[in-house]
């Protein structure tokens, strides 16, 4: 939100003035990752990033922007590839919400990770399980996709530290293996 | 690292993980960082933890009149409100000068958006945030200054009591009269980018029983923080221990202090846990940011294009306070001729404070904006003398032992002439053509660019970059190795640094010169932290040089120790005793020395005679202050890059396509080939992002921009492949003879681009980032500066600020080259 539009506190420009009416609550179940979470009083509004990681403390799922700009949430619901900063949290009570610790049994996550560690693909890393599971969902969606059809796939995960070389090769390195090349 | 939460990695090359210098061993950290368990400092909680807010100035410029926090104190759930009035401490604090105050002071002034008034605890952070909306504060707003060359002016009010004028330099060398018949002048602007690193700014802070505090954070520089923290906390500097959590990036911008007081406090006044966090908003208004530029360059040559003389005249915005910025001009001002054999050198630097955001480190420091400007001037004069631009580059190119700019040699090797021959020799991508998928042209499958509308350009840009800090600070990196034995009775060494790992890869370079030089595969890191002695900055190019200096120095006392005790027990000649290295080696875990019939474990060896313990401090040789004509030996060392951009231009809609990037640089020793590319990759795409996209648009002191919706990055599909020629020469100063890699290529990867397009477009494009509008509307007059003997524009104080959006315009009559219709296409590379 443009700083200059309400000449209020940044970063506070959302927030509801003290003494209004209290916010409406929810108490709803979350499977996360095979896992049940209750949440109990939950703010109608919130998203299922923050309950994932405020509320129920899963820190594995990243947040840089809040925004859907930077992939760094992306989580699996219900087996499509959503950033998780964009997903009522209540909306998701029924879906089965998975982050890279979910992956994590599969096969080809495993193959991903591993590729990523060798190849260069993780500098601070913050970027990485968001585009873990990015680059997981992709290669399960599309395994032969080329290189221009993998950049464009990835351009909703930002990478600020490796310029995206190291992690193109890791995803290539996954498609060769896989071919047996 | 990789604890019980790591991921197991198949397939990964156990040997590699042991891997000495020179091998592309894996990162320690990667298999928890894949996994997603790597604790970065925003994931630390703790029971019973508190959540901090910060209240910020909303006024560029303001006098704080009142501050209320009655209501706020009184709300359920609310914990503590600190302002002013409870800093114990010294008020302020600041990386070079304290000139920031810990929170604008009731009765002090507030000067620039976001600047610091109070801070909440709170027992979560919606509570946090409702309180700051219930805490009142009456705002004077004041006139902002928001031109940084009206900031120049003397006769301009100060809007801090140390003035508006961080640090004016001027530069002389040779004869600065002389002049050339071919000359090219012109001038720059450059925007202001955001380091943008991934994880925003956090840090748990725990009150301890001692009175003091602990706090893990996210951070470059421990000490520095620490020391910053203890002057304002009123705490001995033992009393306050930082730890450094999992940092998510930094690229300069968590040089400064930035919430580390503010939790700090809030843990004391509690008597609790409190963990402070920003969000993508506020880490873009905390931090200081690249500094804004305006450059003027005049080029002067003989008609065979030798270089006769550079002038440059830099103003940089430095913003309400003073970070680094006197460093930064010196950097600019020291490079503004670029890696060119020039004899007479003349350049005006100035940075100055104004209500803006306050500027300060990132990645390159002052260099990527100069680099822009001489680079644009090297083509303006090919073209002028008729000259291919390689050719004029190849000509000037300076090597070891010509005279820099501020009359000191150069430091060998500097490949500068290396690295432009092998960009300019790399084979050219294929042409587009109709049956380019739309994916790849201009603006991608959205954008539908019409094929017959793409032009193809290419450019060159050429940089040098000092590494490692200057002017005679006294700079040191501190490491210590311990060899005991582990739980099962194995030798094992512990490394233990102040060193901050922000994602650039030191945790592997340790380890493997840990293992180099101790002989021994089980090599553990302790967390960073203030127990040991400073490390330095996680910055300038310097932590493979300096702290692996130490470690390696360390790791070198150790092994003589060992050897030392063995000797002692063999009973030789003192002669011989005094240099057991001649007969005894450590490897392999094991003390051997075929000639005095030795061969004992080091598990032996420790078990006997206890723990080897040693702290080494590695410092560079010593640098100097300039004069008051910037002549002196400044800087330590150098490295020099050389980038080829290939762009594709749509000329409908100005949009930009890098298509492929050769980068040559000169790298030293590679210790970790696989770490170099990813630094120079990384360093590449920052590049391009200042380049293309990256803006930090401020208008009248509000910043326009603090969300990633309109602050743009390069993405996957914005960034090509990146070719990379690393030109190795060994540097003999330094360990192992490396050379620093993340910043040099940040600074030509952008007037490559940007070269690029011009060629393309056959536009002079003198603002960066290229903007579209730059490429399909007239060009904008805002750009010019004076020249540096002109009066910068005379003006009395009490007039109002900028006439342009960027409040840096210098268009009016007389006061520089009016702009002109546009100049013929810039020279290309491609024949
Ligand atoms: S945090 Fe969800 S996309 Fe950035
Ligand atoms: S590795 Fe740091 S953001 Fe991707």
């Amino acid at each position: 939100m443009p700083a200059t539009d309400t000449g209020s506190t940044p970063g506070a420009a959302l927030e509801l003035a003290p003494g209004l009416a209290p916010e409406p609550t929810v108490s709803y179940q979350l499977r996360v990752d095979g896992a049940r979470h209750q949440v109990h009083g939950a703010w109608l509004g919130a998203s299922l990033l923050s309950v994932l990681r405020d509320t129920l403390d899963l820190t594995t799922v990243k947040d840089a922007c809040e925004q859907g700009r930077c992939g760094s949430c992306s989580v699996l619901l219900d087996g499509r590839l959503v950033a998780s900063c964009t997903v009522l949290a209540a909306d998701a009570e029924d879906a089965e919400v998975t982050s890279v610790a979910g992956l994590r049994p599969s096969g080809p996550a495993r193959a991903v990770a591993a590729a990523f560690v060798r190849e260069g693909a993780v500098q601070c890393g913050y970027c990485t399980p968001g585009m873990v599971v990015a680059v997981t969902d992709l290669l399960a969606r599309r395994p032969d996709a080329d290189d221009g059809e993998v950049r464009e796939a990835l351009s909703g995960n930002i990478c600020r530290c490796t310029g995206y070389g190291r992690i193109l090769a890791a995803v290539r390195a996954v498609q060769d293996e896989r071919a047996g090349r | 690292m990789t604890g019980p939460g790591a991921w197991p990695v198949p397939g990964a090359d156990r040997a590699l993980e042991r891997a000495r210098i020179g091998r592309s061993a894996p990162r320690p950290d990667g298999p928890a960082k894949v996994a997603g368990t790597f604790p970065y400092a925003n994931d630390l909680r703790v029971p019973g933890m508190l959540h901090a807010r910060t209240l910020r100035s909303p006024h560029p410029h303001a006098r704080v009149r009142r501050i209320d926090a009655t209501a706020a104190r009184a709300m359920p759930g609310v914990a503590a409100v600190v302002t002013a009035a409870d800093v114990p401490g010294v008020p302020t604090y600041g990386l070079i000068h304290p000139d920031q105050p810990v929170f604008a002071p009731v009765g002090g002034v507030a000067r620039y958006v976001g600047e610091p008034v109070a801070a909440v605890a709170a027992v979560d952070g919606r509570t946090a945030r409702r309180a700051l909306a219930a805490i009142e504060v009456e705002y004077e707003p004041l006139e902002p200054l928001t031109d940084p060359r009206r900031a120049a002016d003397p006769r301009t009010p100060p809007i801090h009591p140390n003035g508006n004028i961080y640090r004016e330099l001027t530069l002389r060398h040779g004869d600065p009269g002389a002049r050339g018949p071919v000359e090219v002048v012109d001038s720059y602007l450059v925007g202001q980018q955001d380091q943008a690193f991934l994880a925003c700014e956090a840090a748990l802070a725990l009150p301890a029983a001692d009175g003091g505090v602990d706090l893990m954070l996210a951070t470059q520089w421990l000490h520095s923080d620490r020391d910053q923290m203890a002057a304002c906390l009123g705490l001995p500097e033992e009393k306050v221990r930082l730890t450094l959590a999992g940092v998510g990036g930094a690229f300069g911008g968590r040089e400064d202090v930035t919430l580390q007081i503010h939790g700090a406090l809030l843990a004391l006044a509690t008597g609790s846990p409190v963990r402070i966090a920003y969000d993508r908003e506020e880490s873009f208004l905390a931090h200081p940011h690249r500094h804004p530029a305006r450059m003027w360059f005049r080029h002067s040559a003989t008609r065979d294009g030798d270089l006769i003389a550079v002038a440059a005249r830099i103003v940089m915005d430095g913003g309400a306070y003073a970070s680094s910025s006197p460093a930064v001009i010196a950097n600019a001002v020291t490079h503004a001729a670029g890696p060119y054999r020039v004899p007479n050198v003349r350049v005006d630097g100035v940075v100055v404070r104004t209500n803006n955001p306050p500027c300060g480190a990132m990645r390159g420091f002052g260099v990527p904006q100069v680099t822009i400007g001489h680079e644009a001037q090297m083509d303006r004069l090919a073209t002028a003398l008729g000259m291919d631009p390689v050719a004029l580059r190849l000509r000037n190119a300076i090597g070891p032992g010509d005279l820099l700019p501020t009359g000191q040699a150069v430091p060998p090797p500097l490949p500068v002439r290396e690295v432009i021959e092998a960009v300019a020799a790399a084979p050219a991508p294929p042409p587009a053509t109709a049956a380019t998928p739309a994916r790849d042209r201009p603006g991608g499958r959205g954008a539908q660019a019409d094929p017959a509308r793409i032009r193809r350009g290419t450019g060159y840009g050429v940089g040098v970059k000092n590494l490692m800090f200057s002017e005679g600070f006294d700079d040191s990196a501190t490491a210590r190795v311990v060899l005991e034995l582990d739980r099962d009775g194995q030798p094992r060494a512990v490394v233990h640094t102040a060193c901050a790992e922000v994602g650039q890869g030191f945790v592997t370079i340790a380890g493997q010169i840990a293992r180099t030089e101790l002989g021994l595969d089980a090599v553990v890191l302790a967390p960073a932290d203030t127990a040991v002695a400073s490390a330095g900055s996680t910055s300038a190019s310097r932590q493979t040089w300096m702290s692996g200096g130490a470690v390696r120095k360390a790791s070198v006392a150790a092994v003589d120790e060992v050897l030392r005790r063995v000797a002692a027990s063999l009973r030789l000649p003192p002669a011989a005793a005094a240099t057991p290295r001649r007969l005894l080696t450590l490897a392999d875990g094991a003390v051997t020395g075929p000639e005095a019939g030795v061969s004992v474990g080091l598990a032996d060896v420790l078990a006997a005679g206890g723990p080897v313990d040693v702290t080494e401090t590695f410092r560079h040789r010593p640098t100097h202050p300039m004069d008051a004509f910037g002549q002196g030996d400044c800087h330590v060392a150098y490295a020099c890059a050389a980038h080829r951009a290939v762009v594709d231009v749509d000329l409908d809609t100005g949009l930009v396509r890098v298509v492929e990037l050769t980068l040559a640089q000169d790298v030293g020793t590679m210790l970790n080939p696989l770490s170099v590319l990813g630094q120079v990759e990384g360093g590449t795409a920052q590049g391009l992002g200042l380049a293309l996209m990256e803006e930090l648009v401020v208008t009248d002191g509000m910043v326009i921009n603090t969300t990633f919706h309109d602050y743009l990055l390069p993405t996957a599909a914005d960034v090509p492949p990146l070719r990379l020629i690393p030109i190795e020469q060994p540097a003999p100063e330094a360990p192992y003879g490396v050379k620093g890699i993340g910043e040099a290529p940040t600074g030509t990867a952008t007037p490559a681009i940007v070269a690029a397009i011009r060629d393309a477009v056959g536009r002079d494009l003198r603002r960066v980032p290229v903007r579209p509008a730059d490429l399909v509307l007239p060009p904008d007059p805002t750009v010019y500066l004076a020249p540096p003997d002109e009066d910068p524009e005379p003006q009395g104080p009490a007039e109002p600020a900028a006439r342009d959006g960027m409040g840096l315009s210098d268009a009016t009559p007389g006061a520089g080259t009016p702009p002109g219709p546009d100049q013929p296409p810039a020279p290309g590379a491609s024949p």
